[in-house]
């Protein structure tokens, strides 16, 4: 596997999941497929993978479309350990400028903040997780309204 | 290829909770109702289609009614299961190969919202690990851009599911028998925004059958029942907002629901302003106001309106759900699409009680299943 381009105390949420590009700005992996110019994030895994070349995407986008994830999600296949309590979190769509949208969790001071067409960018979140501790996962914050 | 496809005979257990009852308990019950019903026997049946997601194999309802050596089918299409058996079936006889036989579906889901495994969907662990495999969370995210979209008002949403548990006080298969005022709606807690608890339907637990019979079997036994006068499955199109789906196209295209709608009206040779009556998939109030859209019985937007005026209601210009749909019966996954077309059934027979749509000729039914699939039938009788 290629070095940890996330340099977090926590490893990355999976392996090909964030790139670096030359600027030293981390990126999100999505992939161009070779054949029709689709693009898609993740960057395909296993036998699907031949097809296509990897691409950075942007770090920024508008909110396509949120929701707020109010109950604990069915466990598994969720694996976030709420042992000391479940907290609501929002998630949604982020249009990124130019290729595609990608379905994240979201970070908002307030949920009243979302709203579509509001500008979000990349940020790291750090989640435990149940089998493997702590992990650098990828969020998309907005900014206060 | 041979004549018309009827269905014959139909039969439904009330859908809910049963304690002490199996899933296939409940699909044997649906399938002697049927033949009951038909007023023919298990012998003469040539072919089964058969679907449950939780249940157990369809095909073990085998041994329950008698091992006549017939040839019988698994199905697994999702939500859309049903849908998709009944398309079979129609096939079964269309080609001319088969002339009598049954499709059934039944479900048994635990308590709580459905739980998933990532993949079992061609998706990265990761997805299910944070939280995203979570399909109710697809319901709030797509009316959430609908509703900003073609300005559909969170009243509108309450609307729906007032309706859905009105239609189905009055409905002996529903689980939700008990009308629920729409302020009680509207104050129930969120579940994924702007969705509240009372405006998503439950796992739960059903089950349905029908038979069919070629024109000349119909004739030959004596029998009665609505044509199929379309009948489509069509999955999700490159650019369509689908549930698990980790990215889209920026290029937005067409859904699955209105590529089946389309194949089905033009099968039939009618259009959305010929139908007296629909159910449509309402997995949650939101999914029900635009699959009238995407079904062609109003433009984007007009949903707010058709609301207001309760024309979806029973008396109104076309009601949508008249047995008050997944909302007020839950969601059996091997069920609901045969619990659709056994009320079209009850309907155009002029067997629906106290929610009778008068003069009632042609029936639809839409079901949508994960992860991106539609399935329509048009019913005449």
């Amino acid at each position: 596997m290629t070095a940890d381009p996330v340099s977090q105390a926590a490893p990355p949420l999976a392996d090909g999941l964030f790139g670096r590009s030359a600027d030293g700005e981390l990126h999100l992996r999505g992939g161009v497929h070779r054949a029709t110019g689709r693009i898609v994030f993740p960057f395909p895994e296993g036998g699907e993978e031949a097809g296509y070349d990897s691409l950075p995407l942007p770090r920024r986008g508008t909110l396509w479309s949120f929701t707020i994830q109010r109950f604990p999600p069915v466990a598994p296949p969720y694996a976030v350990d709420i042992s000391g309590g479940f907290t609501p979190f929002a998630l949604g769509y982020v249009e990124l400028d130019g290729p595609v949208i990608v379905e994240t969790r979201l970070l908002a001071d307030s949920f009243d903040d979302l709203r579509i067409g509001t500008p979000a960018e990349l940020a790291l979140e750090t989640l435990v997780l149940l089998d493997r501790g702590p992990v650098t996962s990828f969020a998309f914050r907005v900014p206060a309204a | 290829m041979s004549g018309d496809v009827h269905i014959v005979g139909a039969g439904i257990h009330p859908f809910g909770r049963h304690d002490g009852r199996t899933g296939l308990d409940l699909g044997v019950f649906a399938i002697q109702q049927a033949l009951a019903d038909a007023g023919l026997d298990w012998a003469q049946m040539q072919f089964g289609f058969g679907g449950s997601y939780a249940a157990g194999s369809a095909d073990s309802v085998l041994p329950r009614m008698g091992l006549t050596g017939i040839q019988f089918i698994n199905v697994a299409n999702g939500c859309a299961t049903g849908g998709s058996a009944l398309l079979s079936g129609y096939w079964a006889i269309k080609s001319g190969e088969f002339d009598l036989g049954i499709v059934v579906g039944f479900d048994k889901h635990p308590r709580g919202a459905f739980g998933f495994k990532a993949s079992d969907w061609g998706l990265p662990h990761w997805y299910g690990d944070i939280g995203l495999l979570q399909t109710t969370q697809f319901f709030g995210l797509k009316i959430q851009r609908y509703a900003a979209l073609h300005g559909i008002s969170p009243l509108a949403l309450a609307r729906v599911a007032e309706k859905a548990f009105a239609n189905g006080s009055l409905t002996p298969h529903a689980w939700r028998r008990e009308a629920i005022p729409l302020e009680r709606i509207q104050a129930s807690e969120m579940v994924s925004d702007p969705l509240s608890k009372l405006m998503f339907c439950s796992p739960s637990e059903g089950g349905a059958a029908l038979i069919l019979a070629s024109d000349r079997k119909l004739r030959e036994l004596g029998l009665a029942g609505p044509r199929i006068c379309g009948a489509s499955v069509r999955t999700r199109p490159e650019g369509s907002f689908e549930v698990f789906a980790p990215s889209l196209s920026s290029s937005s295209g067409t859904s699955p629901t209105e590529l089946a709608a389309a194949a089905a009206f033009e099968m039939a040779g009618v259009g959305p302003q010929d139908i007296d009556l629909a159910q449509l998939q309402d997995t949650d109030s939101g999914a029900e106001i635009m699959h009238m859209a995407e079904n062609g019985f109003c433009a984007h937007g007009e949903q707010e309106a058709w609301l207001a005026e309760d024309a979806t209601r029973l008396g109104g210009r076309l009601p949508v759900n008249t047995d008050g749909g997944c909302l007020a019966s839950g969601e059996p996954i091997g069920a609901t699409g045969l619990r659709q077309i056994y009320e079209n059934i009850m309907q155009l027979r002029g067997q629906a009680g106290d929610r009778q749509v008068a003069g009632a000729r042609l029936a639809y039914s839409q079901v949508y299943g994960v992860p991106g699939l539609s399935a329509v039938t048009i019913l005449e009788s």
